[in-house]
């Protein structure tokens, strides 16, 4: 194995994309506790009294959002490589789709919720007939 | 010495312009198409999110998450999956540097960690299941057991997988196409993490507010 050294550095390396097997077991094991990290700060935050109520949930969604990124490219190792630019795109359309999905559906039935006739209204309207 | 035996892919898009690389390599097809897959397989998990999302306050009278939901029980359950996404990961380096022992010995360790996670996830429903909080009880269990069952069938899954996996390294040993398929296991296994982040976040943490 005598190829010589590539001219690039590390530092023009995309981030994610790591080489040698010493880099990918930093890369995994810096992953682990980034996410180790953000899983106790989401159950803690759940659980405190220290994070003024009514932005807990925002709290947990930036902490979740954020430990899905550290997966994105530290275990999967989604980067912005050559290599890897089609998995990016599809990811986009495919954070698209699911946005489009959970928020489309909370909205509509949230209206429908709201413009339905409450029932004890819709019992009377029963009756008559 | 240089023992580690990088993939050969990275070696060659070394230096080369884009445009003259010409087709990518098989490995690069088969994670690019796995991924189409995997994103395909959350889409799935989204509606089961929205589902849940949307149903999540009819309980029909029964318990709410508040109430079912043991916070000390889902930490173990999320410390197992986070684990063996790690131990899945030496696995990967074990098997691009071809030694079959470190490979065998965190496939176990990864297959262990998955099978902890699903024991403990079976004792939480056959407990609810058996104080007559089943998923007919309201339809906000009936969307809770839709989605974290799916992800629980998901693992299973995942975990069949890898001992079959296993076995095709025994029979026919680190060849390309084996690779491949671990790789395409890897994605499937780390994919299953980020869902459980989801999970952990929207039905058991989100029940506290």
């Amino acid at each position: 194995m005598n190829t010589p050294a590539p001219e690039t550095g590390e530092a023009d390396r995309a981030p994610g994309s790591h080489r040698s097997g010493r880099d990918r077991l930093r890369s995994y094991a810096l992953g682990l506790v980034l996410a180790a990290v953000l899983t106790a700060a989401s159950f803690a935050a759940a659980s405190t009294n220290l994070v003024w109520g009514p932005s807990i949930p925002v709290l947990l969604a930036v902490l979740a959002i954020a430990q899905m990124g550290v997966h994105l490219v530290f275990f999967l190792h989604i980067s912005t490589a050559p290599d890897s630019t089609n998995n990016v795109l599809s990811l986009a359309f495919g954070i698209f789709v699911v946005g489009l999905i959970i928020f489309g559906s909370m909205i509509i039935m949230a209206n429908l919720n709201h413009a339905m006739m409450p029932m004890d209204q819709l019992l009377d309207l029963h009756r008559q007939h | 010495m240089n023992t580690v035996v990088d993939i050969p892919t990275e070696e060659v898009s070394e230096g080369i312009p884009l445009s003259e690389l010409g087709p990518a390599s098989p490995r690069i097809v088969a994670a690019y198409g796995f991924w189409l897959f995997l994103l395909s397989d959350i889409i799935i998990f989204a509606a089961l999110f929205a589902a849940y999302a949307v149903l999540s306050g009819a309980t029909n009278g029964g318990p709410t998450g508040l109430e079912l939901f043991d916070d000390k029980h889902v930490l173990e359950e999320t410390a197992c999956l986070l684990a063996s996404s790690f131990t899945c990961g030496m696995m990967m380096l074990a098997t691009e540097r071809r030694q079959s022992g470190l490979t065998y010995f965190w496939s176990l360790v990864t297959a262990l960690l998955g099978a902890s996670f699903l024991a403990l996830e079976f004792s939480e429903f056959a407990d609810m299941v058996q104080r007559g909080d089943g998923p007919s009880r309201s339809a906000f269990l009936s969307s809770f057991f839709a989605l974290v069952g799916t992800h629980g069938a998901h693992v299973t899954v995942g975990i069949a997988w890898l001992i079959v996996m296993m076995a095709q390294i025994g029979t026919l040993g680190f060849r390309p196409m084996v690779v491949r398929r671990l790789l395409c296991f890897s994605l499937f296994w780390h994919a299953l993490d980020i869902v459980w982040i989801g999970v952990f976040t929207v039905v058991y943490l989100g029940a506290h507010s």
